[in-house]
């Protein structure tokens, strides 16, 4: 019952949040025009509108749009894949980066900006090493016998290293004139280079991370309990679990893609959810996706509209990370102990 | 035929030997008591039992059937382990705790459904902790909570309950409690088979006590006969004399509280265990 209410409301509450985004920018649009805009574009409807028709469809579908569902597509995606992985983890401290997948992707990311002009390329290269960096810190963990959760985190630990210095020797590497500042900027994360295609092609992988990872949300509350039990109510922990990985590997490492380097949100907001709505991932997993959308949107909008220039996502969402994480943790840590 | 069915089993953690030969038998309505001392092997031979580690050499039938051959699904139906008591991370309400235990009859993308959610009522009134249901589990006492992951092996369907020290960690009452209840569930055809460090429990409930040390069985049999002074002294190193009281139970008295150094083991078996007790909950 109130699951439901709280969901109905969060989902009102990112409908709204993004057709305030429509509206806010820096070339003024008003709310009738948009409204006109999409029953024209949608219903074919006869409309008038006050200001030009191809100038308005630029600034909404070429502009604005893209970047309002890639701050969707980030929020919920890192939300849902810090929440899996905390649950998998068994530690509420876990964030997305836990396995590498973010210091592999950026990585990739670096690599494919210095050695080709492709945007793709770079957006392709980006995936790709954010996968292989967590299938090595997987491969660690094979390695070696005993206590596979906690062989999961060194491996991640060490993979994590290893991109972080070769992505180093990228930045050492590069030009110092063009390509450095580029990949810099990129790590501070943002949402300016989005466009229609990219939202095109990063559309499945995170539609389908998402509903997969949220209908085998029932084997997160079984994992969270150690391997042993889950495996005694028949839980093929390893099988799973690798699944899992795969699916939250693959939901971050679309955010990479997207929007660079976004930290925190995929910590504290499965926080926030757990507050709301209580520890059941079958609800928690749906909720975090919900209100990291929501953040994400608004910190976007924050961060094109604020200042004259824009701020990288990135560090407004580590300017509020870190305070808010620094409260929740006084305040929940009554729920972990 | 023995319900289940342990043969020879021999089982040692990277070098260090935990299981030597060693088998027992479970007939169906039993209750079976492991007694030994700290890393005698109790814990390895519970956890062979119920599959989660294959031993080295010997085999683990259940109804005749070796268990490395039983999909893990279908094991799960048939023998449910209740851990020690622990702290989850997460405070998950107590009536989705239980509802773990539907897991083993769900497939693989699963909503619990209906009777899911009945079952694990019913489980609940059976327990009489109905009450806690939405009470988190990281909030609710000891003796509760055993009682938590007890409703969840209920749920879960099974008949053989493996109970690694289910009373450890409780306060004097709540192990009585849960005797009481292990006692009722045995009535009802339940078979239990669980290790101690009170040789009173196996005393006051069990059918039959096996006596484990340095990964040996040293005793096998009913417990009247099994328990006494000098069995436990070879277990504990200690002088116990075991007393029948008013004709009703049975109870152990030390003849005196002395320091020895301590004997036997050093719970090798857990430091090296594939995922030790420590692994599950909390934050590492």
């Amino acid at each position: 019952m109130r699951t439901g209410l709280v969901i109905t409301s969060l989902f009102s509450a990112l409908v709204l949040a993004v057709v305030v985004s429509l509206v806010l920018g820096k070339y003024p649009v008003g709310i009738r025009d948009i409204c006109s805009f999409f029953l024209w574009k949608i219903f074919n409807a006869r409309v008038t509108f006050t200001i030009d028709r191809q100038l308005l469809e630029n600034i909404l579908l070429s502009i604005r749009l893209p970047r309002i569902i890639a701050a969707v597509f980030v929020g919920a995606s890192l939300s849902i894949s810090g929440a899996s992985f905390q649950a998998m983890f068994i530690n509420p401290l876990v964030s997305p980066g836990i396995l590498g997948v973010l210091a592999g992707a950026s990585f990739g990311a670096a690599l494919a900006m210095i050695l080709s002009k492709s945007w793709f390329v770079v957006q392709a290269s980006c995936f790709i090493f954010g996968f292989l960096a967590v299938m090595a810190a997987v491969g660690v963990a094979r390695l070696y016998k005993g206590n596979t959760v906690l062989l999961l985190i060194l491996g991640g630990v060490i993979s994590g290293a290893l991109f972080t210095s070769l992505l180093s020797i990228v930045k050492y590497l590069a030009d110092p004139y063009n390509q450095l500042p580029a990949i810099v900027y990129w790590l501070m994360g943002g949402l300016t280079l989005v466009d229609g295609s990219t939202i095109r092609t990063t559309a499945i992988p995170v539609l389908a991370g998402i509903v997969l990872i949220m209908s085998l949300s029932g084997y997160l509350n079984v994992l969270s309990m150690g391997d042993e039990e889950a495996r005694t109510m028949g839980v093929p922990v390893e099988k799973i679990r690798l699944i899992l990985i795969v699916l939250a590997t693959m939901l971050s490492a679309v955010t990479v893609v997207l929007a660079g380097m976004v930290g925190w949100v995929g910590l504290i907001i499965p926080h926030i959810a757990r507050m709301i709505v209580g520890p059941d991932n079958r609800v928690l997993i749906p909720v975090s996706a919900l209100i990291g959308a929501l953040y994400l949107v608004a910190v976007d909008d924050v961060s094109r509209l604020l200042f004259a220039t824009e701020i990288p996502l990135g560090i407004i969402t580590s300017l509020v990370g870190i305070p808010f994480f620094a409260i929740v943790l006084k305040r929940a840590n009554r729920g972990w102990s | 035929m023995a319900l289940v069915e342990a043969k020879n089993i021999t089982f040692a953690y990277s070098d260090k030997p935990v299981l030597n030969n060693v088998s027992v038998e479970i007939h169906d309505g039993e209750v079976v008591t492991l007694l030994g001392p700290n890393g005698s092997g109790k814990s390895t031979l519970l956890k062979s039992i119920i599959g989660l580690i294959r031993p080295k050499e010997g085999t683990v039938c259940l109804n005749g059937k070796n268990i490395a051959s039983i999909p893990q699904r279908q094991l799960a139906r048939q023998i449910a382990y209740v851990p020690q008591i622990h702290k989850s991370a997460f405070p998950y309400n107590v009536f989705d705790v239980i509802l773990m235990g539907r897991m083993p009859h769900k497939t693989f993308f699963f909503r619990y459904s209906r009777e899911d959610i009945h079952i694990a009522r019913t489980v609940m009134e059976r327990l009489s902790i109905a009450h806690l249901s939405r009470r988190p589990y990281t909030q609710i006492s000891g003796g509760e909570r055993q009682l938590t992951l007890i409703a969840r092996a209920l749920a879960q369907g099974a008949r053989i309950f493996v109970m690694d020290e289910p009373a450890s960690g409780l306060d004097y009452g709540n192990q009585l409690t849960l005797l009481g209840h292990i006692t009722a569930l045995s009535k009802e055809g339940y078979t239990f088979i669980k290790s101690t460090h009170s040789p009173e429990h196996a005393l006051w409930i069990a059918d039959r006590a096996v006596m484990i040390l340095s990964g040996k069985i040293i005793a096998d049999g009913c417990c009247d006969d099994v328990v006494n002074s000098e069995t436990l002294f070879r277990l504990y190193n200690t002088k116990v004399n075991v007393v029948k009281l008013n004709g009703s139970l049975r109870v152990c008295i030390p003849e005196a509280i002395h320091c020895n150094g301590a004997h036997e083991g050093t719970g090798s078996g857990q430091l090296g265990s594939a995922s030790g007790k420590a692994a599950s909950g909390g934050i590492w």
